[in-house]
């Protein structure tokens, strides 16, 4: 069984989108032109999520990766709502005002955000009402806490994480009259979700990071070369600060269970997620919501276990990681991805790939001659691989494409091997995961012109 | 460095003994850099002053010293012979598809075969042979094509079978060869040692050469070169040579006035290897692989070889930088693809050492053909440059014919399609440039079937109806920068097949075309001729007529109203030009030429009119749209359309009037049609030719009128054997080879330019004479067509070529037009070609080898009009261009 290659580009491309950000006059003034985003499932239904959206009422793009855990319902819910709790965060008192007259009289609403999406990318209908409750929850605390004070992107990204993870956890104990909406809510708590978010205004660049997914800037050198600039820290085992930081939160008599087999009480991989109500309620609340939940739930071995060890909760925080960063003409993009991505491929590779790619340019050394012995035959084959590396950037016109063809298909030389390619892509549903994760990435890239002139 | 070649030069012992000259192109040429004083200061005055010190420039010192000037200097910005011409591969070839081409390469050749001698200078010449593949059928045809040219040249030359090409070089794999050109006597040299001796024996012939001189710009007044000057100082001189290959375009544009020579770059690689472990004889052919895009030669036990890409990598568009060509780097990954095309052409080279990759800069032309002779501004600033990486063929005969241009007012033979003024300043943009030889690099190499047409650099200059008859499914090529139509693909035609199958065999125009020429015959068609040169003469008093008559044949002191037709005749009786002329008012006149003489013709005019500011001369190309209106019917349409009687009593044939066509007014219509078919040109101030087009189309309804091109009017004119300037006329055809005494008045009482030889021809006869062939044993569908460039025959010996052929769909036949020379069986001396011996010989037409019986005529077929007219009137409408 082998996929030709064909075959091989459909199932890479099925999920690929791109954006470009229009042009105004001629001229595109944003510092953002446009991104490349792409999915390849390992997961059947895929657990993660991407989203990529404009702030209308003020300025700025926002684009976010989700790896979801025990199913796909808290990254499918993150996805959908975290970037109207940031951008209603970044929003004005007035603006605010005007909003929430606007619900009050039944008037239409200002949009606050242009979504960027796939067609696969959907969004859960019959939960927005509820959704859409508790965001004006959120703004109308907003405007009653009205500070006076201009907006600070790093707040409101911590502010916009802490609270939806907050009403995720409040809906679920609140539960909803309609079973279905009910349910859902729950399997939204309990399940889980990473996120790396990216917010980028002009030259500022935030990149809110909960879990272990990862923001990596990709840097061209004087001499044309491309190196990486992490703009995130993964939040796991292999953190020592978060590792201190969770023991710092805990009693020291836990400081041996907390972290066992590098998992979070021996079983959780990231050390912050949304959801995962499991590591944040109390072994009270748990029971009883579970109790009183659906059948399903209550059925559900995993809800209904309760982590060892667990004393202290909570154990888990959506709270983010902000780092800033100013951009620079050099800084020529950006990689949001899933830890799929960061598995298989060093950041010092995905930023050359990348780089070479959006540069149309193999970063090659040109090759000269000079005082070695080289025959027709051995020159011949070296242009000839030379040729064939080429040829597979241009057999995608997405970078992201590009990225995970050569995540899923490298071989020991770093160059995209179809056999390779094609096996890993045929493989059995219930294979796939053993070999792969789902793979999540978003390239963002920046208009240097732009960035230059500020 | 500069000062001890001075010494070489003058001190011939000592430099034979000289190392340094033969490792030339092996080794850098820096062995001394430390700068010495120049030793000799720069004349103040020279005759001719040369720049450039490559092929170019040596080989127009070498001839110019031997034809008996002696007052030239060259300069050389560099070292002698440094700059492409050291790179350049050294292959001296003859398979050239034009014939001038053909003819530059064959004597340069024989110059180079016996420079070593004359000079005492090595130049390494091998007569090696070069073998040309085919790995297609067409390409086989195309080396045949060739092969027969170069044949009744006589220089030896065969097609051969795949199994001769291995005898001949052990090296190849011939498994994909359908067939292969075999010229035994091609040769390879040392160019920059060529370049060399010509220069010593120029040196030895007077010539001052100055190395390390760079000239900044040509100084001209008054439309005359007055001198140059340099970075030591200025020269007077009478006449310029622009040699200066890359540059000459900067060059030309340094100067106030500017010359425009349209040349540029592009980036042309080759590569060197190591010596085979048993070292390649270098008696082996070179081997050119077309369908590979590459040539092979031995190289000093090893092999040289390069090629022409697909995708080539133009260079120098903004003019000299810094890149110098020096240091041009090589590009491995750009050489690939013929790398790859030499390992399949010869595997067993795998093993072979790679010694270098050189980077050797062409410079190319707009129509792949190179740039020679006189500015048309600037008198006494000659050009040639633009090899299109032929250079050390051509470089002997381009520097013979342009020495000749200078010392004799033209070459000895007709270089029009190389002249510098077949272009204008509409070539001299650089993008165009830039486009068109990025387009042309590839060309060399690319199957050429008959009537391609380059794709780049178009839509320059179009008629106002472009869109319009582009709407209808025209058909376009170019001519001059100007958009033509060649045929209208009616609807539901497969366009995509139309553009796709080029052939050498019957076209897949066959029927579209017969169709718009029988719709001429029968009933009426438009053809758009905006293309035409179009001057006004006007003057004060008498003076335009006084001139024209001398410039002109014939009688142009004719009623108000007239038109004539007549050449325009240099010294020689020779067609500079065919023109028509309307006599709009006593003193002013409106002329037509073909539109390739837009630069030429003025520049001729310009030349020979006096500075008179009561003369006025002014181009009005560009202020009327032509509209051609074609066929039995023409008359009814233009009747109707103008309320005005346009029967032969009212508007008789040859008649010019201005008048009213639908609303607009001033439409200046002629009765003639440049077809030999009854009709008028109507010629439309642009504003009114879409309103005119519209008005004639819809009136044409009823009589069944549609749109034409070119091709049909190219069938109809040659069945009529109308004779075409720039394809069967040129300036060494005088009206009575062609048939044409009835355009020249001998008597008209006035001295006129050529007259003398025309009278000459007139008494004694001529030696060569314009004959019409009617293919017999031709199969139109299954046969090779003849194009242009066919050999003929008469009793089996060679007299001359065809100049231009069509099918004739009246006769259903296919016609050439071509000249009949008379050789001396024993001498090969040409004589006097009368009617008996056209009359009375066996014809045939040789097409890519193959023999077709054709029938000669000396008049066309009267009996072949729709309408008869008397046979006066025939010839004297009996005139064609396109």
């Amino acid at each position: 069984f082998y996929l030709t290659p064909p075959q091989v580009n459909s199932i890479l491309k099925a999920n690929e989108y791109s954006f470009k950000v229009p042009e105004f006059d001629g001229k595109n003034v944003s510092s953002v032109l446009g991104f490349d985003s792409n999915q390849l499932p390992a997961n059947a239904p895929i657990e993660d999520r991407r989203s990529a959206a404009t702030c209308l009422q003020t300025r700025g793009m926002l684009l976010g990766v989700f790896d979801g855990h025990a199913g796909c319902a808290c990254a499918q819910a993150v996805s959908e709502r975290l970037f109207y709790y940031i951008a209603v965060s970044l929003l004005p008192h007035e603006t605010l005002l005007e909003i929430e007259n606007a619900v009050e009289n039944g008037r239409a609403l200002l949009p606050i955000l242009q979504w960027h999406k796939h067609p696969n990318d959907y969004f859960s209908k019959e939960a927005s009402k509820l959704y859409f409750n508790s965001l004006r929850t959120y703004w109308q605390e907003l405007i009653d806490l009205n500070s006076g004070e201009t907006t600070d992107v790093r707040e409101a990204l911590i502010n916009a994480f802490k609270r939806l993870d907050n009403d995720i956890s409040l809906e679920a104990q609140v539960g909803d009259p309609n079973s279905f909406l009910n349910y859902l809510v729950l399997r939204v708590a309990f399940s889980g979700s990473t996120a790396c978010v990216a917010h980028v205004d002009g030259v500022d660049l935030h990149v809110a990071n909960t879990g272990d997914s990862r923001a990596m800037l990709g840097v061209q050198e004087e001499d044309g070369s491309w190196s990486a600039v992490n703009l995130s820290y993964d939040h796991n085992a292999q953190n020592e600060h978060e590792v201190e930081r969770v023991k710092m939160e805990h009693p020291k008599s836990e400081e041996k269970s907390l972290v066992k087999q590098d998992r979070l009480l021996g079983l959780l991989m990231p050390f912050r997620a949304f959801g995962d109500v499991k590591f944040k309620w109390s072994i009270e609340l748990q029971k009883r919501v579970v109790e009183s939940g659906p059948d399903q739930l209550n059925d559900n071995e995993y809800t209904k276990f309760i982590p060892p060890n667990y004393y202290t909760p909570p154990y888990l925080t959506a709270e983010p990681e902000v780092i800033h960063h100013k951009l620079r003409p050099q800084d020529k993009f950006l990689v949001l991805a899933t830890d799929g991505l960061w598995e298989t491929m060093h950041r010092q590779d995905v930023a050359r790939i990348v780089g070479e790619y959006l540069t149309g340019v193999h970063h090659q050394q040109p090759i000269a001659v000079g005082g070695y012995k080289v025959t027709l035959g051995q020159m011949h084959g070296l242009l000839t691989e030379r040729r064939a590396r080429i040829s597979s950037v241009f057999e995608d016109q997405n970078a992201a494409t590009h990225l995970i063809r050569h995540a899923v298909g490298n071989n020991e030389f770093g160059t995209v091997d179809h056999e390779r390619l094609s096996k890993m892509l045929s493989l059995p549903e219930e294979l796939a995961r053993m070999y792969r994760d789902d793979i999540t990435i978003i390239v963002v890239q920046f208009n240097s012109h732009v960035i230059g002139a500020y | 460095a500069a000062g001890m070649f001075l010494r070489l030069l003058s001190d011939i012992q000592w430099r034979a003994a000289h190392p340094k000259w033969r490792r030339m192109t092996s080794s850098q040429r820096s062995t001394s850099t430390t700068a010495e004083p120049h030793p000799l200061s720069l004349p103040a005055q020279a005759q001719v002053v040369i720049c450039g010190g490559g092929i170019m420039g040596t080989s127009v010192a070498y001839h110019l010293s031997k034809m008996g000037f002696k007052d030239i200097v060259l300069l050389e910005q560099g070292r002698l012979a440094a700059g492409t011409t050291r790179f350049c591969a050294g292959i001296v070839s003859t398979a050239r598809p034009v014939s001038i081409e053909l003819k530059m390469a064959h004597y340069s050749n024989k110059l180079y075969q016996q420079l070593e001698q004359e000079t005492g200078v090595q130049t390494g010449y091998m007569k090696t042979g070069s073998v040309s593949l085919a790995q297609t059928q067409d390409r086989l045809i195309s080396l045949k094509r060739i092969a027969s040219s170069l044949n009744v040249m006589g220089i030896p030359c065969e097609i051969i079978s795949p199994k001769k090409v291995l005898q001949l070089h052990p090296l190849i794999n011939i498994h994909d060869l359908v067939g292969a050109m075999y010229v035994p006597e091609d040769a390879l040299v040392s160019s920059a040692n060529v370049s060399l001796a010509l220069a010593t024996a120029a040196s030895r012939n007077g010539v001052q050469i100055h190395e390390r001189t760079s000239v900044s710009h040509v100084t001209i007044q008054k439309g005359r070169v007055t001198g140059v000057e340099t970075d030591r100082g200025r020269i007077q001189c009478e006449y310029f040579v622009n040699c200066a290959g890359q540059w000459a375009y900067e060059l030309g544009h340094s100067g106030e006035e500017p010359v425009h020579i349209p040349v540029h770059a592009c980036e042309h690689f080759y590569l060197l290897t190591h010596p085979l472990q048993e070292p390649l004889s270098s008696s082996l052919p070179t081997i050119v692989d077309p369908d590979g895009r590459i040539y092979i030669r031995n190289w000093q036990g090893g092999i040289l070889s390069g090629g022409f890409e697909k995708n080539p990598k133009p260079l120098f568009t903004e003019g000299r930088n810094q890149l110098e060509i020096q240091n041009l780097q090589e590009d491995w990954d750009h050489f690939g693809p013929l790398l790859s095309a030499l390992l399949r052409r010869m595997p067993g080279l795998e093993a072979l050492q790679i010694m270098q990759l050189v980077n050797c800069p062409e410079s190319f032309t707009p129509d792949m053909r190179c740039i020679m002779g006189e500015s048309p501004t600037a008198r006494g600033y000659f050009v040639l440059a633009g090899m299109n990486s032929a250079g050390i063929s051509y470089g002997g005969g381009a520097g013979k014919y342009l020495a000749e241009w200078i010392v004799n007012g033209y070459p000895s033979e007709n270089v029009w399609p190389l002249d510098l003024k077949r272009f204008g300043t509409l070539q001299s943009s650089r993008t165009f440039l830039r486009h068109r030889v990025m387009e042309v690099m590839p060309l060399m190499y690319d199957l050429k079937v008959p009537r391609w047409d380059f794709q780049t650099g178009r839509q320059l200059r179009t008629s106002p109806l472009y869109d319009r008859l582009d709407a209808q499914g025209a058909r376009w090529m170019e001519k001059h920068g100007f958009e033509r139509v060649k045929y209208f693909v009616p609807p539901g035609s497969d366009l995509l097949d139309l553009d796709h199958s080029k052939t050498f065999y019957k076209p897949d125009w066959f029927d579209i075309v017969g169709s718009e020429v029988k719709c001429c015959k029968e009933a009426v068609c438009v053809i758009d001729m905006s293309s035409f040169t179009k001057f006004e003469i006007s003057s004060t008093g008498d003076q335009a007529l006084e001139y024209l008559q001398y410039l002109f044949s014939n009688d142009l002191d004719v009623p108000v109203g007239h038109v004539v037709h007549t050449g325009m005749l240099n010294e020689k009786g020779g067609y500079e030009n065919d023109c028509s002329i309307a006599r709009l008012s006593k003193r002013s006149f409106f002329m037509i030429s073909p539109t390739d003489q837009q630069v030429h013709c003025w520049a001729w005019l310009k030349n020979h009119l006096p500075d008179d500011s009561n003369l006025v001369l002014e181009d009005v190309t560009w202020k009327y749209t032509a509209l051609n209106l074609i066929g039995p019917r023409a008359v009814d349409v233009l009747s109707e359309l103008s309320y005005a009687p346009m029967t032969a009593e009212h508007f008789p044939s040859l008649f010019c009037k201005e008048m009213s066509v639908g609303y607009a007014n001033g439409i200046r219509v002629m009765s003639i049609t440049h077809t030999g078919e009854p009709g008028f040109v109507l010629y439309i101030p642009i504003e009114y030719a879409l309103h005119v087009y519209n008005e004639v189309m819809n009136m044409g309804q009823k009589y069944g009128i549609r749109n034409a091109g070119y091709y049909a009017l190219r069938s109809l004119r040659i069945e009529k054997f109308f004779a075409f300037w720039g394809q069967d006329l040129d300036a060494f055809t005088t009206p009575m080879e062609c048939g044409r005494e009835f355009q020249v008045k001998l008597d008209k009482g006035m001295e006129f330019l050529g007259q003398e030889v025309l009278l000459e021809q007139k008494q004694n006869g001529v030696y060569k004479r314009f004959t019409m062939f009617i293919l017999e044993d031709h199969d139109t569908d299954m046969d090779l067509w003849p194009w242009w460039g066919e050999p003929i025959f008469r009793n089996g010996r060679y007299v001359g070529k065809t100049t231009s052929s069509a099918y004739s769909y009246t006769l259903e036949r296919h016609v050439c037009l071509g000249f009949v020379h008379h050789f001396d069986e024993k001498t090969g001396e040409e004589l006097v070609v009368t009617t008996d011996f056209i009359n009375q010989g066996e014809y045939e037409i040789d097409i890519a080898g193959q023999r077709f019986q054709a029938k000669a005529k000396l008049y066309p077929f009267s009996s072949l009009f729709a309408q008869r007219r008397r046979k006066d009137e025939v010839e004297l409408s009996g005139y064609q261009r396109e």
